[in-house]
């Protein structure tokens, strides 16, 4: 029962370090000690008479976007400083249920708009291997917080990738579970046909613990799915010597074009090769409509997020723009002084793309693209294939104010926004480094199908053992 | 597509966002440069799709219509700062006429 209590009293010691807040590394945005403290007490009481914990006493730290009751929940807005939620997000009612403690709350890119963290209103986050370099976004905070050892477990929320691109930049496991598997209610809404809360971990093992402690049917989200939670986690004992027999694994060509990094492609090679010594059937696939994914995606996203953002306007949260002439120039004060200009472009892009004259142009037809990019997996999973794997990001992490082109930022998210667009699960986990800096391999795999993705997973990491983080 | 000034103007108008007028070209630039990358959404042939069909049919679950307490049912303290007899108190706004 010590360890447990010093366990999270370590992870608070490191939470509260100048070091990972705003003025070091700017990983975590709020703590409440006196609350984690008690919530850890409780912890060790519960699991002292014996209750069965999946995660007893594990700190977590939790994306600024999900809602919890002892820390504000300011999405790294203006437009919400200061907010606390009345209520906390069901996944935090589960892991706490499964004695896992929260401890802090991480940066992100405001209302998750973003893929470096460099939209957050407290400022940007610095990757722990490189502190010049982004730890990537929208969770930036949380892959941070897992890299730079502040809690073995982060939450964070998938609208595009916003878990795995991160991931990938610090070195960490980031994983999007099936759209429906894990309860939204608590999620602050971006795109609600997308979104998903994930999880970064330090291993497979570890995410596949806390993902299936969050999963599950909730009466609060009617998008939940009311399926049967898988509960064990992969055994990583198992992982050693031909753990793949029997399974295949399709490497689409769309994800690996002539303009993917050099270093990205050789590492991505190295681990084909391993899977491949691991018994896997390797086999070349298509996914066709792949190129189309990224203006899909920044079509639909803004349309979803111009509607569920629509209500902050200074009545019902957060601070309220004062001496304006009336209602309505209140309502336009307080929006346009309390978002940044990353989440007021994509308001104004998705307000165009639903106005009239322009929603079968634009959103019509991006969600007919979107069903053709979700039968392309539909199709090539039908043929056989167990899951996919590809490339997490196209680069590296790129230094901090490198990409100020929007376009050019959305593009960094090319390989992870289709898993998002088709609902399917998806794991990005380590694969190697090269000049210091982390390559992430993501597999993906169909609906609901998670317990085979960190299958193929926890192989592939026990097989590449240090040379994941070498 | 493109958009012009005046379209932005009205965009920003029905987002309930305030644009001053230095910065409408510089924001129409900027949409327009971003707009331009979906337009090869137009060559696509989506004919084969048709969205009623190929969306989940089934839709999402109805829960039970039973009474059970939800966990915004509360007027403590952390809603709003002032509440009376289980009713929220808010400001006045300008727009309403004194009673």
């Amino acid at each position: 029962m010590r360890n447990l209590l010093d366990a999270v009293n370590e992870s608070l010691d490191r939470a509260t370090d100048a070091r990972y807040g705003p003025n070091g590394l700017n990983i975590v945005v709020a703590t409440n000690r006196k609350a984690s403290s008690a919530c850890a007490e409780q912890v060790a009481l519960q699991y002292g008479r014996g209750d069965n914990m999946s995660m007893p006493g594990v700190p977590i730290a939790v994306k600024d976007n999900i809602a919890t009751l002892d820390m504000p929940t300011t999405c790294a807005s203006r437009i919400l400083a200061g907010y606390t939620s009345p209520y906390e997000a069901t996944a935090i009612t589960k892991l706490r249920a499964s004695g896992a403690v929260v401890i802090a709350k991480t940066n992100m890119d405001e209302f998750a708009m973003g893929s470096s963290t460099e939209t957050s209103a407290y400022g940007p986050t610095r990757n722990p291997i490189d502190p010049e370099r982004t730890p990537g976004g929208s969770s930036g905070g949380s892959a941070a917080a897992v890299a730079a050892g502040i809690t073995a477990i982060a939450l964070g929320s998938e609208t595009g990738g916003s878990v795995r691109q991160p991931a990938a930049f610090c070195g960490v496991v980031g994983i999007k579970p099936t759209y429906g598997r894990i309860s939204r209610f608590g999620l602050v809404a971006f795109g609600s046909s997308l979104d998903q809360i994930g999880v970064c971990a330090r291993t497979v093992r570890e995410g596949a613990v806390a993902t299936y402690a969050m999963s599950g049917r909730d009466p609060y989200d009617s998008t939940s799915a009311d399926l049967p939670v898988p509960m064990s986690p992969p055994d990583v004992q198992a992982y050693r010597g031909k753990t793949l027999d029997g399974v295949t694994i399709g490497i689409p060509t769309e994800y690996f074009p002539p303009s993917l990094d050099p270093d990205v492609r050789a590492r991505c090679d190295v681990a084909i090769e391993v899977l491949r010594g691991l018994g896997a059937k390797i086999v070349e696939v298509s996914l066709p409509h792949t190129s189309l994914a990224i203006p899909v995606y920044y079509i639909i996203a803004p349309a979803e997020a111009s509607s569920n953002l629509a209500r902050f306007d200074g009545v019902r949260y957060g601070p309220r723009a004062a001496d304006t002439a009336d209602l309505r120039a209140m309502y336009d004060a307080t929006r346009s002084r309390g978002f940044g200009p990353e989440v007021q472009r994509r308001i104004m892009i998705g307000t165009y793309v639903l106005s009239h004259g322009y929603y079968d142009a634009y959103y019509k037809k991006a969600q007919s693209v979107r069903a053709l990019i979700t039968r392309d997996f539909s199709a090539v999973f039908a043929t056989g294939v167990d899951a996919l794997f590809t490339p997490t990001t196209p680069t590296p992490a790129f230094r901090l104010g490198a990409v100020t082109d929007p376009y050019e930022m959305y593009m960094s998210d090319i390989f992870t926004v289709t898993a998002n667009l088709a609902g399917i699960p998806a794991i990005s986990i380590p694969i190697g480094r090269v000049g210091g800096l982390p390559i992430g391999g993501q597999f993906l795999a169909t609906h609901f199908d998670e317990p085979r993705m960190f299958h193929v997973a926890a192989a592939l990491e026990a097989a590449l053992g240090e040379e994941a983080h070498s | 597509m493109a958009v012009s000034e005046t379209d932005v103007r009205k965009i920003a108008d029905l987002a309930r966002l305030s644009l001053v007028d230095q910065d409408v070209a510089a924001v129409t630039a900027q949409l327009n440069s971003i707009l331009s990358h979906m337009d090869v959404l137009t060559k696509v042939n989506t004919s084969s799709v048709d969205l009623p069909t190929d969306a989940d049919v089934d839709g999402a679950a109805l829960r039970g219509d039973s009474v059970a307490p939800h966990p915004m049912n509360t007027t403590a303290p952390v809603l709003a700062p002032q509440s009376r007899d289980g009713f929220i108190l808010v400001p006045r706004l300008a727009t309403h006429e004194e009673l």
